[in-house]
């Protein structure tokens, strides 16, 4: 059961909590200028990956990085608001645990995307083409990645007691996602045994879909991309659904 | 009845914190649940608001099972907790607004809503600043108004006082018995205050070991007791001497005076004085929910919260943000 002005409750708080917390929204300008300048830099080399140069050929695994980084680690909010009692009222009213768990995802997505638009206008800087409707596409894409994650971000923070803990499976976990992602190198020059991690990450079709829509190279059809993010993104719900259940049994 | 429990209990591993507890809540009154502090009392309260699910045995909330209808039981009820909830990086009118919009109050009623609860605790003027420039009081007021927004049959309000200094206290008391009256709500109520269960409380269950020892009027437990107990020291005290007095109703030997109860102590405390002989002092005081608590487990309800305070809490929260 979904309750749509329930989801808006939920969600408008984590964004005025959000705005208010001065760090975050500074963090969210800033660390995305510093990924382009480590990577734009640093890493501009003259090598060039399908047809394209490195610097540009990683520009979409920055955006993606960037997103996957803050969605998972958004996941550590609900042990705060969990630690702090703040969840509790929440937790208690009379809406589904799906409304509560979309509303916070929700949340999540909101506060991803405004650093993912940031960082997208910084790609014209180094000189990425996108165009209006490129750069709306891309927005949907990211979308899309964004609720997928946020969704294992919360999953994961539902399901840990301590923030210290939260820390280090996020960190257990991000950097795999990451690194067999494709977002560094194109996966078809990988060994076969460290594709089908590939091919089961669910960020590889996410790192697929924005790099064709910003420099048109692709390996899987566009509707296998969305299918397995939408997927993925449904299933965290249902997962997320149950953890938010038990989360008020306990404490 | 509004709440009746049925063989309620909850065991955590090896402690059963609620023990078979069955329990009648009238509408309309306001109803303690007074113990020490793991007494259960938390516990209960949190079967009842649907947090905890029972061991065993269930309960009815205003007619609706609290396993079997879960959502139905929390349009119901409103909740102010133990610990502060409230947001504090929003403010007092924000924190309401969202609440209503979680809790499904209709939209053309909503801000209607808001400026009632808020008068009711009298926070109208602090209703725009950030709840973190509130003072401890206040934030409970605000929780106080929060349960209060959609309108349930039934609050409940888990140690309301807890590390508050005396006149907020008091001052919570009053907004309290305000709403009981205005609102005419069901109010259970958890503390280990007895001034705040006698002050408050038309009935008072008294739980200890997750048990319900004894419950009444707070008037009638007091003369389960006896009315006045008179504490007496002396050296040599002739006991045959004490048990022959009819008004002695209670009679217990301390470790260098003599406890004793007695009816109308300002007519018989002369004849008792007259009867035992040479005392080195005397002290009357009337009975108090303590002894009642004494009379009937044998230990004392420690008076100060050791555990985590209202406003320690805060701090805590403050300082991890």
């Amino acid at each position: 059961m979904i309750e749509l002005g329930s989801i808006y409750g939920v969600w408008l708080r984590e964004i005025k909590v959000y705005v208010r917390e001065k760090e975050r929204v500074i963090s969210s300008f800033i660390s995305p200028i510093i990924w382009l300048f480590v990577f734009g830099t640093g890493l501009g080399a003259n090598i060039s990956l399908q047809g394209v140069s490195y610097q540009v050929f990683i520009y979409p695994g920055i955006l993606v990085m960037s997103l996957l980084f803050t969605s998972i680690f958004y996941g550590v909010y609900i042990i705060w608001d969990r630690k702090l009692d703040f969840l509790k009222d929440v937790l208690v009213a009379p809406i589904s645990r799906t409304s509560l768990f979309i509303g916070k995802m929700l949340g999540g997505c909101t506060d991803v995307m405004i650093q993912t638009t940031i960082l997208l206008f910084l790609g014209l800087l180094i000189g990425i083409s996108i165009t209006i409707q490129i750069f709306l596409y891309s927005l949907l894409v990211l979308f899309v990645i964004s609720l997928a994650m946020v969704g294992f971000g919360l999953v994961l923070g539902s399901n840990l007691k301590t923030p210290e803990a939260f820390q280090l499976v996020a960190n257990f976990v991000v950097w795999p996602v990451f690194l067999l992602s494709g977002a560094l190198f194109p996966i078809s020059n990988l060994p076969s045994w460290l594709s089908t991690f590939t091919l089961l990450n669910p960020l590889t079709y996410g790192v697929d879909a924005i790099r064709s829509a910003i420099l048109g190279v692709q390996t899987f059809p566009t509707y296998v991309d969305f299918a397995v993010l939408i997927g993925f993104a449904l299933i965290m719900i249902l997962i997320g659904t149950i953890s938010f259940g038990r989360m008020q049994q306990t404490k | 009845m509004i709440i009746s429990t049925k063989n309620l209990t909850k065991n955590f591993k090896d402690l059963t914190a609620v023990d078979n507890v069955n329990l009648e809540i009238e509408e309309g009154e306001i109803f303690g649940l007074l113990g020490p502090n793991g007494a259960g009392k938390t516990t209960m309260i949190s079967m009842l608001c649907t947090i905890l699910r029972p061991s065993s045995g269930t309960a009815k909330v205003n007619g609706y099972d609290i396993i079997k209808q879960p959502d139905k039981v929390r349009s119901s009820i409103g909740i102010v907790f133990q610990e502060p909830s409230v947001d504090d990086l929003l403010t007092g009118r924000e924190n309401l607004e969202i609440h209503a919009l979680i809790y499904k109050v209709p939209s053309d009623i909503r801000k209607k809503r808001v400026e009632e609860v808020l008068n009711l605790v009298g926070l109208e003027k602090r209703a725009d600043s950030l709840v973190k420039t509130y003072s401890g009081g206040m934030r409970r007021r605000l929780e106080l108004a929060r349960g209060l927004m959609h309108h349930p049959k039934i609050l409940f309000l888990d140690e309301p006082t807890l590390g508050l200094d005396p006149q907020t206290r008091e001052h919570i008391w009053n907004y309290i018995k305000k709403l009981a009256k205005e609102k005419r709500i069901t109010i259970v109520l958890t503390t280990h205050y007895m001034e705040e269960a006698d002050m408050l409380c038309d009935r008072i269950a008294i739980i200890d070991s997750g048990k319900i020892i004894v419950l009444d009027t707070s008037k009638k437990l007091k003369n389960k007791v006896g009315e006045d107990i008179v504490l007496i020291k002396m050296d040599n005290p002739d006991i045959a001497a004490f048990k022959k007095l009819k008004f002695v109703t209670s009679f217990e030997k301390k470790d260098d005076s003599i406890q004793i109860t007695i009816k109308d102590s300002s007519k018989n405390l002369q004849r008792l004085l007259c009867k035992i002989g040479k005392i080195e002092s005397v002290e009357v005081r009337p009975v108090t929910l303590n002894d009642v608590f004494i009379h009937y487990t044998g230990k004392e309800i420690r008076s100060e919260g050791e555990e985590g305070g209202y406003m320690e809490r805060i701090m805590e929260s403050q300082a991890r943000r």
